[in-house]
């Protein structure tokens, strides 16, 4: 497999089929089995390639090709003189973070393109390959990220994946929530990408180039930013608003429950499996650099596990089953920033590993659910599924299991990691991420026992009992697989207090640790590369498994509450709203971020448009109008001046010729023997004069 | 001496006096005349891509003969990289403009297409023009053409738009001849030859105090023309009344003469008054980005918002130039090119549901995807290069200027930066407003989608913006020994062959200040100047 | 014995007949006639001189003022019968066009 670009490619030549062919001919099958077959081979190839990966002599971690020049060398200044060159190569990367994603986004990939065949059997013709198309598209995108081996082929990946989920939140765009939703999302990750330009900006003048490996080895070799704030420090918090505008971070993460309105498949692919998770990869990418940077490793780490105490908080009164899942894995992302800013990378990336595929799974388990009632999305309106959606709800019921955190199943060892590595670091941290723990697992429970437990409700009631429930195999088959994926997900990464090896750790250290010696820090700052916590001191074993039973009890507690409140005695959430009412409505409208973001940015925005174009109208063009008005007046009054003085002179010039003619004019009788009497006179006169003066 | 520009030059004119001699009611006749003339141009130009001489820094294909002898005017024309390719995107978009306008414009046909002619000739002259009176006279010849597209082909309120384009661009001009005057007498007075020649001024040092002044005439007239904050609104007026090919070649080329005039005459030729003048220059750019992007999103006229855009992305255009080093300009000729195309295909556009609908009110569409889905695809890809996302061509341009800028000054980068979020804003609004949605209006329910007509005007575009969003190198390397000559004048630091595919490798002194210096992408020179054979090829490692 | 005296007496008696004839008839085509009477009388003075200086030059001018008098007879008289034709009369009094 020496093509790394084939790999990107493929989804590429699938969604032109699809989009140049496919919406006036193919029929939905075809449409599907195009794509399905691309990302097969796409898996097939990325397959492969890890495997050639894992091949490589020891020492060696990477596998880099440049396919061609894309922007060619130009000279311009760094920071230390004109003698830097600008050259950015069509250059693609394989180590073993960017596999880690590689096989997550052509396997996962694949999974979610099988089950949208069955998903969107429903929709028109041209519309299946059209939504295959951009899906198709959204993978070549995510596949350029993922391979990039400098920051501008990522950003084509980073903001082509933007415009898919644009393209599929508004898939169906006769819907004003969907589009709006998708303009959001757009115009929301422009925002970090605004920031991430910058910071892109920063690390060619810093450092003269833009290759990933090269800025890393660079940052490396540059003293440690714990003291003060350096340029280092700029240019990772450039980089992590980026991140938090694709991975929906605060203050940037209203986009992503919107986004719900989008065809459930996309939510699971784009925004729960691997879209999202483009920031926390970048920061991964850029671990060395982070490390460098340790208050932004801190900022980091508060603003994800505030994200995800927010976004579970939030979780825990949505309706909207989707939605309670959307903001399920904006918390999920938040652990995963909290995992980097500890330093915990290979844990974070594990977490994001294991996340893909139960969050991939519950996504899709809840497509299967609203497939199952026909659309409907309100919790409220669900219940007692579980007799009637029997696979939906057993591979769901491994997903959240998974996502609380219950061993063995791979959430726990990603988040045990992670909170581990947190309780080393930072306390606080730690404290949040537990809470938030504890929150996962009730709100999930929560969602499985309104779906699942209980009476039909609502639409399940209204679907009567005679219809067969359970979704086609082309559904439920991805569920499994994903399922398993879920259970085993874990076992690559079991620690070392449980007799493990760790082996996802060790495999991905080479990605998060620069190759030359590191340069000891100035001040005594916290010693943040990747590589010297990793696997702890076999003393804090004990620490360890404690801190493992601690998550474990906590899973539990969560678990336990929501099975009190919502199995056990229904009639409890309702009487504990009323009780907390004040909170309640502060999570029911997500602490009002999004009203306030529309009261300050949006309208704001829009105001000062509306004000400026008035300004532009009035001043700007007013200015022009004053000018020719004065132009107009100067004329006017230089037109009178014309005509009374200048004319006037001229006028009366004509004029006096003119009047004293009339008196001349009466010598013209047009007679001609008038004339030829005077011309006798005259000579008559003229020859008297003649003879008398003579 | 060839007399290939000749020829370029003179097909569009040639094609309008064919005209004359067509009697007025043969309208399908004139049609296919003035179409076959726009394409034999087109096709006359295209050799030029292939024969241009990437590698030398020389004004090429040069033609000099006397003109005024006793001024010392000349015709003298002559092409360098950013006139090549201002010179194709000139044929190229009067070719769509006059295919478009088979349909459209259906009284006082030979009038129109004779217009349309004469307005690219002088187009091309004054992008071919080496002499700087004779660039003058082509600059007031685009004027007239023009001045009738609008007054007469155009929409309602086309009188007042046209009076205004004319009389604002004209003061420009006059202003803009008092600066070559100005330019003129004191070449005279140093050297005592009398020369119009802007090759022997690029190269001729003008007494700094003359540069002041001179400078500050000859950015009134471009920048009324690019139009620069606070000079743009006639524009909005302008491309709102034009009829559909007016808006496109009025985006699409002749906005990129106040540019290009910058980068041809202000900036060799006045080089130490530019440096005085850019910190202000600059801060117009900076309003003018933020202010367009802001004063598009409140417009609820198709056109007028596509103008405001204008004025965002041509700010952004003037931005790059004042970079004054090689990658900001390099990024500032590629972006005009790239507007050219996506400002052209966005009017285009417009043209194509005006000339079905006749409103551009975005309130009386919405809902256009459901009957216009080829329309709706080519509209997102050029939304798309319009706001420079990545693969399309947009995104080159913008991430060179901000890149050039970003060195130059971080603040105006980061400012400048924050275009392309509104910029997101309201083209996404439009796309949104217009096509999204349920077709609530009953007279948009069976609007045709593209026909083969217009989906062959597009097709280019499209070609060319993937093109240039994938592999701008052929479009760079084009453009990158004349890049290295205003550089020369401007940035002297540089180098005098700045401009190179190799560098000298980091030296011990380097890498001590600079950490990164061992991975700089530089390919260390060989002895004949050219770069090292690299052990692999791209990056290190 | 008819002397050159003669001649010049009967030139200018002819002369002062034509101016007459050109001053008081109010028929165009009289005034006309009038007009070939002065030019004659003038002829008559030519001849006569040329006789008394023993000069031909006289006499060729006489030949001259013929060929003169015969183009103007023929474009006076075409003036004549356009106006006739248009006016339909030949009345001197009525032809005051060219006044003012």
């Amino acid at each position: 497999m020496d093509s790394l670009w084939l790999i990107p490619l493929l989804p590429a030549l699938g969604a032109a089929v699809n989009g140049l062919v496919g919406i006036r001919l193919f029929a939905k099958r075809t449409a599907g089995a195009v794509a399905v077959a691309a990302m097969a081979a796409a898996f097939g190839l990325s397959v492969l390639a890890f495997v050639r990966l894992l091949q490589l002599p020891a020492g060696v971690h990477e596998i880099n090709q440049v396919l061609v020049d894309w922007l060619p060398a130009m000279p311009l200044a760094t920071h230390d003189g004109p003698s830097g060159i600008l050259a950015v190569p069509w250059g693609f990367r394989l180590d073993p973070l960017s596999a880690v994603m590689l096989l997550v986004v052509t396997g996962i990939g694949t999974i979610i393109h099988v089950y949208s065949t069955a998903y969107m059997a429903h929709e028109p013709r041209g519309g299946v390959a059209r939504f295959f198309c951009y899906l198709n598209l959204f993978c070549f995108f995510m596949l350029t990220l993922v391979l990039g081996n400098n920051f501008l082929v990522m950003f084509v990946g980073w903001e082509g994946v933007g415009l898919c989920s644009y393209l599929l939140i508004g898939y169906w765009y006769g819907k004003t929530p969907a589009s709006d939703a998708g303009r959001k999302a757009f115009v929301t990750n422009r925002i970090g990408d605004w920031a991430f330009l910058l910071g892109v900006f920063l690390i060619f003048f810093t450092f003269g180039t833009l290759d990933f490996r090269a800025v890393q080895e660079a940052a490396a070799a540059m003293p440690v930013e714990a003291a003060g704030w350096g340029v280092l420090s700029t240019i990772a918090l450039l980089l992590f608003v980026g991140a938090t505008g694709k991975s929906a971070q605060i203050p940037l993460f209203v986009w992503l429950p919107d986004a719900m309105e989008g065809p459930t498949p996309v939510s699971a692919l784009i925004h729960a499996a691997t879209m999202v998770t483009a920031g926390v990869y970048m920061v991964g990418r850029n671990a060395v650099l982070f490390s460098q940077a340790p208050m932004v490793m801190d900022t980091v780490a508060v603003v994800g596990v505030l994200t995800a105490l927010m976004a579970a908080t939030i979780a825990l009164v949505q309706t909207d089953i989707k939605r309670v899942l959307a903001y399920s894995t904006v918390s999920q992302l938040g652990y995963m920033f909290a995992a980097m800013g500890v330093g915990a990378f290979a844990a974070g990336t594990f977490h994001l590993l294991t996340h893909a595929f139960f969050k991939a799974l519950l996504f899709l388990g809840s497509g299967s659910v609203i497939h199952a009632l026909a659309g409907e999305q309100d919790m409220r309106r669900m219940g007692g599924l579980r007799r009637r959606l029997p696979i939906t709800y057993a591979t769901m019921l491994v997903g959240t299991l998974a996502i609380a955190g219950v061993p063995p199943l791979s959430g726990f060892f990603s988040k045990d990691e992670i909170l581990f590595r947190a309780f080393l670091e930072n306390r606080i941290v730690w404290a949040l991420a537990a809470l938030t723990a504890l929150l996962t697992a009730f709100y999930m429970f929560r969602l499985m026992a309104m779906t699942f437990f209980g009476g039909g409700r609502g639409a399940t009631a209204d679907a009567g009992s005679g219809r067969p429930g359970e979704s086609p195999a082309a559904m439920t088959g991805p569920l499994i697989a994903l399922a398993a994926g879920a259970v085993l997900a874990g076992f690559i990464g079991i620690p070392g207090a449980l007799g493990g090896g760790n082996a996802i750790e060790h495999f991905l250290e080479p990605s998060f640790s620069a190759s030359l010696p590191v340069v000891p820090p100035a001040a005594a700052g916290p010693d943040a590369s990747a590589g010297h916590a990793a696997g702890g001191a076999p003393a804090s074993d004990g620490l360890a498994l404690g801190l493992m039973l601690f998550s474990v009890a906590v899973a539990g507690l969560g678990i336990a509450g929501a099975y009190r409140v919502y199995v056990q005695r229904p009639g409890l959430a309702a009487v504990l709203a009323e009780r907390f009412a004040a909170p309640h409505r502060l999570l029911t409208h997500q602490y009002y971020v999004d009203a306030l973001y529309d009261a300050t940015v949006v309208n704001g925005t829009r105001a000062t448009g509306r004000a400026l174009a008035a300004v532009d109208r009035r001043v700007v063009d007013g200015t022009v109008a004053g000018a020719s008005r004065l132009t107009v007046l100067g004329a006017w009054v230089a037109s009178l001046t014309d005509r009374t003085l200048v004319d006037g002179l001229v006028n009366l010039l004509g004029w006096v010729s003119q009047e004293g003619s009339f008196g001349f004019r009466r010598l013209q009788t047009g007679l001609v023997q008038n004339y030829a009497l005077l011309m006798l006179v005259g000579i008559v006169l003229f020859v008297g004069v003649y003879l008398v003066v003579r | 001496m060839s007399h290939y520009l000749s020829l370029i030059l003179f097909t569009p004119l040639v094609g309008a006096g064919l005209l004359l001699f067509v009697n007025r009611r043969h309208e399908s006749v004139i049609r296919w005349i003035a179409n076959a003339v726009a394409l034999a141009g087109f096709a006359v130009s295209l050799p030029l891509w292939f024969i241009y001489d990437r590698t030398s820094p020389a004004y090429q294909f040069t033609e000099r003969l006397p003109w005024i002898p006793s001024i010392g005017a000349e015709y003298f024309v002559g092409i360098d990289g950013f006139s090549l390719l201002l010179v194709l995107l000139t044929t190229l978009m009067g070719l769509l403009a006059m295919v478009s306008s088979w349909t459209a414009i259906r009284e006082r046909v030979k009038e129109y297409y004779i217009c349309l002619l004469v307005l690219q000739a002088g187009m091309l002259g004054a992008f071919m023009a080496l002499d700087f009176l004779l660039f003058f006279v082509f600059w007031e010849v685009m004027l007239v053409p023009m001045y009738f597209l609008i007054g007469v082909w155009g929409s309602a309120n086309r009188l007042y738009s046209a009076i205004k384009f004319f009389i604002y661009t004209l003061v420009g001009s006059v202003i803009l001849l008092l600066g070559i005057l100005a330019l003129y007498f004191s070449y005279r007075a140093q050297t005592g030859v009398y020369s119009f020649d802007i090759t022997a001024y690029q190269q001729f040092g003008f007494d700094p105090a003359v540069q002041w002044w001179a400078f500050l005439a000859l950015f009134i007239g471009f920048a009324i023309k690019v139009p620069l904050f606070p000079f743009h609104t006639w524009l909005p007026d302008a491309h709102t009344d034009a009829p559909t090919a007016g808006s496109v070649i009025l985006a699409a080329v002749l906005l990129k003469m106040g540019t290009y005039g910058f980068i041809r005459f202000s900036l060799p030729i006045l080089p130490d008054a530019t440096h005085q003048f850019v910190p202000y220059v600059a801060v117009l750019c900076l309003v003018g980005v933020v202010y367009g992007a802001l004063v598009a999103m409140a417009q609820q006229d198709w056109k007028r918002l596509i103008a405001y855009s204008s004025v965002s992305h041509m700010a952004m255009v003037m931005l790059g130039l004042l970079a004054l080093n090689p990658v900001g300009i390099t990024g500032s000729i590629l972006q005009q090119i790239n507007h050219g195309i996506s400002t052209g295909a966005l009017f285009l556009l417009v043209g194509v549901v005006y000339e079905r609908r006749h409103t551009r009110e975005i309130a009386e569409y919405g809902g256009l995807s459901a009957v216009m889905p080829v329309y709706a695809t080519v509209f997102l890809v050029m939304t798309m290069s319009s706001i420079g996302l990545p693969a399309l061509n947009g995104f080159i341009g913008e991430f060179l200027i901000l890149q050039g800028v970003f060195v130059a000054h971080k603040v105006w980068a980061a400012v400048a930066a924050s275009g392309i979020v509104l910029g997101a804003a309201y083209m996404l609004s439009l796309y949104q407003r217009t096509m999204f949605g349920t077709v609530t209006n009953p007279k948009n329910d069976g609007l045709a989608d593209l026909g083969g007509r217009e989906l062959l005007t597009f097709a280019p575009l499209i070609v060319l913006a993937v093109w240039i969003g994938l592999y701008p190198k052929p479009f760079l390397d084009r453009l990158a020994t004349s890049v290295d000559r205003v550089i020369a004048r401007v940035s002297p630091e540089y180098g005098p062959h700045a401009m190179v595919e190799c560098g000298a490798a980091p030296t011990a002194e380097t890498a001590k200040t600079n950490p990164a210096a061992a991975f700089l992408t530089a390919v260390p020179c060989g002895p004949d100047g050219k770069p090292l054979p690299q052990p692999g090829t791209g990056a290190p490692r | 014995m008819i002397t050159e005296t003669h001649y010049l007496v009967l030139s200018a008696a002819l002369f002062a007949i034509g101016v007459v004839g050109v001053m008081v008839r109010r028929n165009i085509v009289v005034v006309f006639m009038s007009i070939e009477l002065m030019l004659n009388a003038v002829n008559i003075n030519l001849v006569a001189y040329s006789h008394h200086l023993q000069h031909t030059v006289g006499q060729v001018f006489a030949v001259f003022v013929i060929a003169v008098a015969a183009a103007e007879a023929a474009v006076g008289l075409a003036i004549l019968l356009a106006f006739y034709r248009n006016r339909e009369t030949v009345n001197i009094d009525d032809m005051n066009l060219m006044k003012w």
